[in-house]
């Protein structure tokens, strides 16, 4: 077990070195590299004194290296349109990106999972039928365009909920969050409903399809053939067995939830990473962008990693797998 | 000797459906239904997905015959009148000519020719998107499968890297580096979609790989393009055509959002995305048809395929085929 | 003694797209407490579907229409659902083929035997762990209280299938059925566990229905067989005069078809043409149209005869005399 987390560790930082090899070449090899790290608007003595100043005259290996050590020290240049470090600029929007994926995520799990159960145990019925109709509309939807429509029912028409910005926040642990007042709810509501549709979506048809297939393995029949009650069988041998890929899917989509998180940061003007990157990819501020998807690959690798070490962990075949027979 | 007997979830009805079921052996008493027309007629069987294939069919129509059923020509200077500017969806333009039946935008364009033209890029460029993606999918999928080794370690690695991070953030980054054009939307399309079709012909292909038919084919030193294209190939297709179909509706939905935040398709070849977009501010005034009929088209579109490519994934996977 | 498992002309229809499928079509058979019972029949002779309308466990499009069930002189077919899962796991147990998938593979041992104690008795947990630990030694599993916290995939498939049979006998039921489980085992434990099942009835007085389509397997085990063709039952008697003398051509067939019974350098023999459709029965006796013996008369649905003690389905029994004629 510990062989497998710490092979799996390595393989990370690999991937990490790799992908950072390729932000640099993007960055460095293809455009100019003047106009990526150094203001355009700076006169040409200025220019040249930056270019010497951050090593552009060196040869490209050498200037990775300096990238590599800048990068491991923390810094990944400044940004133009703030002028602070891009790196601190990243950290500072991340906490209210993160607040608004696990809100998001939160409510596709705790309806998704007993939707998706009772359309699995009835396919036939009313019920489940419009459940999956349901699905499909919540995939098919644009979330840009629900968005838009939620602003339009809720904020203008009704006037119930505000239709951009962040909340107050509070301090937890040196985290700033929102959701522990009434007004910070409510401007957490409608984003983070938008963002949930889409995944809603996928866990209900996930745990459907799951659910379908489990109903027909012999186990099932087996359990029954026990005399054990539908609840038994549903509770703990069906849901048992689908949940442990259906976590594993949660778990890597989590890193999908802060990437879309993007376009719901922009129809909601939420304060986060994604509509940072939108504005910095407007107005060409390159080092946030180099930086922001640095931290975004760095954050993938250790979900996914994490998603991994957790199924071996929740599936006693993998877990068990050198024990003897 | 007959195989085991039947496993309890398989019943009697096994019987008469094993063998229309097993590939390419038709049984004596079960020939009169072609697999073809059990997958159509299966597919038939859910009302819902009809509809979805009659609405789709419709929006095609609409898209293609765009120059012909519009009343008017958004993109045709001549025809605007800035003076016509957001009216109402129902009134009557400023020189009594027309009707704008869902409204017009802040420049004077009637937002149902709007709607028409934009369907039009919005579905061509999503399908254009998708079989190029499929294509350079396919070719890859098959050549792992078939080749193996490291070639097959080597595509599936990248496969697995490129899947493992999202869609939106591999076209925000393709299209920050290339800029604005229907040809760079395409590539980011293609770039983000290509690795899903990989994988799947790549699992299809393998399972029939290992069948020993193909062992024997290999024997008697058969030409591989000639195993690939008539053995492996056809028991890909399945699977592909319902990732290909749902694949359709991602790309427009991909290209509908990129559209919106900004990065899309340049503003003279406008697609719903961009359509959208340009209503957003104008919501907040009240003027809610600028983006909403839009919407409602791209909606639709994406629904209408989707639920198709829904049937067809229940009719063609063999796991639930009792 | 009334028998403890009276099935009397149980009908099992599937009511699907393509029409409907008589699986299991009036099948009759007693079975007696201590006894075993075999059912013999080809993939889609209705010979699962048979053990399944019994147990209680047939799906949709599937359903029982017609028929009694007397567990003890009990008609189960009169059941609540309720009461129905009172039966099932407590008075009539089932075991089935694949022992790697009839264990939920994500729980442990102990938890699936302790909950089927405790879905019929009121007993605390510790109580059920205990008669699960007894219901290990008693099928011949060693170091019981490893075994119980451990997980399906780590046992063999035999150590499954007995895990299983555990199971199944651990609330001392009156009827166990046994569908094909020694099917996908290797011989030698097929053996082992077949020996087993057979001592555990016996001394516990339940009484066995075992499916197969092994005829070997009967031949050791089985008081009595009934032989299965397209959802009926087409032969009936004692394990030795079904296997040494067989009145039904299909009987005769399966026999002969077995290599071993071969002279070796002979052809082998088989039964020529494909078991029918369900859906699609041919009118009059089922096996006409792979019968050597067939004549007019078979065009009209035989009805199960009595012979000299036994019973057939046939215009035509094999006799002693055509036995001589064929050899």
């Amino acid at each position: 077990m510990l062989a497998y987390v710490i092979r799996r560790l390595l393989q990370s930082v690999v991937v990490l070195f790799v992908m950072s090899l390729l932000v640099f070449v993007g960055v460095y090899a293809i455009g100019n590299p003047v106009d990526i790290l150094i203001n355009p608007n700076a006169d040409q003595e200025d220019i040249e004194r930056a270019i010497r100043g951050l090593g552009l005259d060196k040869p490209l290996w050498e200037q990775y290296f300096v990238f590599l050590q800048r990068a491991l020290a923390g810094d990944l240049g400044r940004s133009f349109a703030y002028n602070v470090p891009a790196l601190q600029l990243i950290l500072e929007r991340m906490p209210a990106t993160l607040e608004l994926a696990t809100a998001a995520m939160l409510i596709a799990i705790v309806l998704g999972l007993p939707l998706g159960l009772w359309a699995g145990l009835k396919p036939e019925s009313f019920a489940g039928k419009a459940i999956m109709t349901g699905s499909i509309l919540g995939f098919s939807l644009p979330t840009f365009w629900v968005g838009l429509m939620l602003i339009m029912v809720f904020s203008v028409y009704l006037g119930w909920l505000p239709s951009n910005g962040r909340g107050p926040t509070t301090d937890v642990l040196g985290v700033p969050v929102s959701f522990l007042s009434w007004d910070g709810i409510r401007h957490l509501v409608m984003p983070a409903t938008n963002l949930a549709l889409f995944k809603l979506s996928l866990i209900i048809r996930l745990t459907r399809a799951g659910t379908r297939e489990a109903l027909l393995q012999d186990y099932v029949k087996f359990a029954r053939a026990k005399g054990l009650s539908n609840a038994r069988v549903v509770g703990v041998h069906v849901l048992k067995n689908i949940l442990i890929p259906i976590v594993t899917v949660i778990g890597l989509e989590f890193g999908s939830v802060i990437a879309f998180a993007i376009v719901t940061e922009t129809v909601f003007a939420w304060p986060g990473m994604g509509k940072l990157i939108i504005d910095s990819i407007n107005v060409l501020d390159r080092p946030v962008i180099v930086a922001y998807l640095l931290i975004i690959v760095t954050l993938f690798i250790f979900i996914n990693l994490a998603v991994d070490v957790a199924y071996s962990m929740l599936d006693p075949r993998v877990r068990l797998a050198d024990a003897k027979g | 000797m007959n195989p085991p007997a039947e496993s309890p979830a398989e019943g009697a009805t096994e019987v008469v459906l094993a063998a229309a079921a097993a590939p390419g052996v038709a049984a004596p008493t079960a020939a009169e239904e072609t697999p073809f027309r059990r997958i159509a007629a299966d597919f038939a069987a859910s009302r819902i997905a009809l509809c979805g294939l009659g609405l789709f069919a419709l929006i095609v129509l609409c898209a293609l015959l765009a120059p012909l059923i519009s009343p008017q020509n958004p993109y045709d200077l001549a025809q605007l009148d800035v003076l016509d500017g957001r009216l109402e969806p129902g009134t009557r333009s400023g020189d009594g000519k027309r009707v704008f039946w869902l409204g017009t935008d802040d420049q004077g364009r009637d937002m149902l020719s709007a709607i028409f033209y934009g369907l039009r890029i919005s579905i061509g460029v999503g399908v254009s998107a998708t079989l190029c993606a499929l294509a350079l999918g396919l070719s890859l999928g098959l050549a792992a499968a078939f080749f193996g080794g490291r070639v097959d370690a080597l595509i599936m690695r990248v496969v697995d890297i490129q899947l493992s991070f999202p869609a939106i953030l591999i076209a925000l980054i393709l299209l920050a580096v290339l800029g604005q054009g229907v040809d760079k939307i395409i590539v980011a399309l293609v770039a983000v979609q290509w690795a899903y079709y990989a994988r799947t012909v790549r699992s299809a292909a393998l399972v029939e790989r290992s069948k020993e038919y193909i062992e024997a084919a290999r024997c008697l030193a058969l030409p591989g393009a000639r195993i690939v294209f008539r053995h492996l190939l056809p028991n890909c297709l399945p699977p592909l055509i319902v990732v290909a179909t749902v694949q359709v509706a991602a790309a427009i939905a991909l290209e509908a959002t990129l559209s919106f935040l900004g990065l899309g398709l340049p503003i003279t070849e406008p697609s719903l995305g961009l359509l959208i977009a340009n209503g957003f501010t104008y919501m907040l005034s009240g003027k809610y048809w600028i983006s909403f009929f839009p919407g409602v088209a791209l909606l639709a579109t994406i629904v209408s395929i989707n639920l198709v490519g829904d049937q067809l994934r229940d009719v063609l996977n063999p796991r639930l085929q009792r | 003694m009334i028998p403890t498992l009276a099935v009397d002309q149980l009908r099992t229809h599937f009511f699907t797209r393509q029409g409907v499928v008589k699986a299991v079509d009036g099948v009759s058979f007693d079975v007696h407490a201590g006894k075993v019972l075999g059912l013999v029949g080809e993939s889609g002779s209705g010979k699962s579907m048979t053990g399944f309308s019994i147990i209680g466990l047939v799906d949709p499009p599937g359903r029982i229409v017609g028929g009694e069930i007397r567990l003890k002189g009990r008609n189960l077919r009169d059941l609540a659902p309720a009461e129905w899962r009172a039966v099932r796991g407590d008075r009539v147990a089932m075991i089935f083929q694949d022992p790697m998938m009839t264990l939920n593979p994500v729980l442990r041992i102990d938890t699936q035997m302790i909950e089927a104690v405790r879905a019929h008795a009121a007993l605390s947990v510790e109580a059920a762990r205990e008669r699960s630990r007894e219901a290990l030694v008693r099928v011949g599993i060693a170091s019981p209280d490893e075994r119980l916290r451990a997980y399906p995939h780590q046992f063999s498939g035999g150590m499954r299938q007995r895990v299983a049979i555990a199971i199944a006998l651990i609330n001392r039921p009156d009827l166990l059925i046994a569908d094909e489980p020694t099917t996908a085992l290797d011989v030698t434990i097929q053996g082992q566990i077949l020996a087993e099942v057979q001592k555990l009835c016996r001394e516990s007085g339940t009484a066995l229905l075992w499916i197969t389509h092994d005829l070997a397997v009967i031949a050791g085990l089985a008081d009595e067989v009934c032989v299965m063709y397209a959802g009926r039952i087409v032969e009936r008697g004692t394990v030795n005069e079904v296997l040494d003398a067989p009145l039904h051509p299909y009987t005769r067939g399966l026999l002969d078809s077995v290599p071993s019974r071969n002279r070796p350098g002979a052809p082998l023999r088989q039964i020529p043409g494909m078991s029918p459709s369900l859906a699609r029965l041919p009118e009059g006796c089922a096996f006409r149209e792979r019968c050597a013996r067939a004549t007019e008369t078979c065009l009209s649905e035989p009805p199960l005869y009595s012979l000299g003690g036994r019973e057939v389905r046939c215009f035509h029994p094999i006799h002693a005399e055509d036995e001589a004629s064929v050899e």
